[in-house]
């Protein structure tokens, strides 16, 4: 433990390391640029696609098969066939990032409407609110810690798979990895395992101050009460 | 799509490597399913304790989101330095550590979700702790842990794959060679054989909690 991070420091206090195209500044964003773009894309795909499964109740059953076959699916295996079959670059393996990104949102999303409380459904429509209104000024708020879940889970994902991609050739963090361990030069996969690690922690602990920003009080004290 | 001719699939070059397949099928099996053993057999220690004593949860939770949280190609990386590229521990400790950051929060929900009055009806039919805890509160906790079981054996297997990148992954070496060598063929075999995999122990799990939950089975049984 003591050895990782004295290469780590090592490493990353080389101003080499800090300028160029192969600089940490350019690798992270580009990390940042993939898995963002990834993580816009599958939300745009999976969060109306949940909110429809949950509100409805219909398909619930395929979200979630879909989403059990996405965990089974090996990232490594389908990076290795994208490229092979659509070329190296940014959009084969970006559709790789989105195809399994979108199954913990959508499960998540459909989970979380699904499970709202029906007498409050009711109270809402009783109120005389539309299907619509219900969906927005219900459902979503009461469903927001588990929809939020859903993204954080696909953001984790998406970043961790993400640095397996620079083994198809793809730039981020993940370049340090796979050149430093063809150059048989351990502390750059050090840094580059690191870095990886820090991002995706911050990634995590950035979800987790949205949750607390944007969960309405009413929900957060229900679901404490639990 | 362009591969110069090659089909997706060559059919012979699958019927020629049968040997290799059940090879690398029964690494991949050892490799992925011993974490989730050892995953179990620290979980439900450390969830039993965690409920006993409230203040060791939230620490224990907080590192259990920290394990979820760490990709695993890094922390397979970072093993290098201490278990190095022939050890099969390399693959097995960090992903034992996945498995715990799934399954100990499911142990500590399963057993505080047991009821109150069930406990103290236990306890006034003279169970002492231990067997409280062995014949009333686990087996009422086994769907929740199951269901944690379910995910972090699914995950398991495919996760593993990734380590061959350390020289670790049973049929993860299939995306290698196919990637070597531009040949789709082993890609497409490890993908359908992990995904199968998988879809097979999940079933001889959802079977396992049939056996252990009889009463799950009667109850809905009864009109």
């Amino acid at each position: 433990m003591i050895h990782i991070i004295q290469l780590f420091w090592d490493w990353i206090t080389q101003s080499a390391n800090w300028s160029g195209d192969d600089g940490i500044p350019n690798r992270l964003a580009e990390h940042l640029w993939y898995s963002g773009l990834a993580l816009l894309i599958a939300a745009a795909i999976g969060l109306p696609l949940g909110l429809l499964t949950g509100h409805t109740g219909r398909g619930g059953f395929l979200a979630v098969s879909l989403a059990n076959f996405g965990r089974a699916l090996p990232t490594l295996g389908i990076l290795v066939l994208v490229v092979l079959l659509y070329g190296v670059g940014l959009g084969p393996v970006l559709t790789a990032l989105i195809l399994l990104a979108v199954p913990p949102i959508l499960v998540n999303t459909y989970e979380g409407v699904r499970g709202v409380d029906a007498d409050m459904k009711d109270a809402a429509k009783g109120m005389g609110m539309t299907g619509r209104q219900v969906l927005f000024k219900v459902e979503v708020p009461a469903a927001l810690p588990l929809i939020l879940l859903g993204l954080r889970t696909a953001a984790i994902q998406i970043v961790a798979t993400a640095t397996v991609a620079a083994y198809v050739s793809l730039g981020g963090l993940g370049r340090y990895i796979f050149d430093g361990f063809q150059r048989q030069d351990y502390p750059m996969v050090v840094g580059g395992s690191v870095l990886v690690v820090l991002l995706a922690v911050i990634v995590s602990l950035g979800f987790l101050a949205l949750r607390r920003l944007v969960v309405p009080l009413g929900v957060r004290h229900r679901e404490k009460a639990v | 799509m362009d591969l110069h001719g090659e089909p997706l699939v060559r059919w012979n070059w699958v019927a020629d490597h049968v040997d290799l397949f059940a090879t690398l099928t029964r690494q991949h099996l050892f490799l992925s399913l011993m974490p989730v053993l050892l995953g179990l057999l620290i979980a439900v220690p450390l969830g039993v304790v965690s409920v006993r004593w409230r203040w060791l949860y939230p620490p224990v939770f907080a590192a259990a989101n920290l394990l979820y949280t760490v990709p695993s190609l890094a922390l397979f990386m970072l093993m290098l330095d201490i278990t190095g590229l022939l050890s099969p521990w390399t693959a097995i400790i960090p992903l034992t550590g996945f498995t715990l950051s799934v399954l100990v929060p499911n142990v500590v929900d399963g057993l505080r979700q047991v009821p109150d009055p069930v406990r103290q009806a236990a306890t006034a039919m003279g169970f002492g702790r231990l067997r409280r805890l062995l014949q009333v509160e686990l087996p009422i906790a086994v769907p929740i842990v199951m269901a944690g079981l379910r995910v972090t054996t699914v995950s398991s297997i495919s996760l593993v794959s990734v380590a061959v990148l350390v020289g670790q992954g049973g049929l993860g070496q299939l995306f290698i060679e196919g990637a070597q060598k531009d040949f789709p063929t082993p890609i497409i075999v490890g993908i359908v054989l992990i995904t199968l995999l998988a879809a097979v122990f999940d079933l001889l799990l959802v079977v396992a909690q049939r056996l252990l939950t009889p009463w799950a089975r009667t109850r809905r049984g009864t009109p």
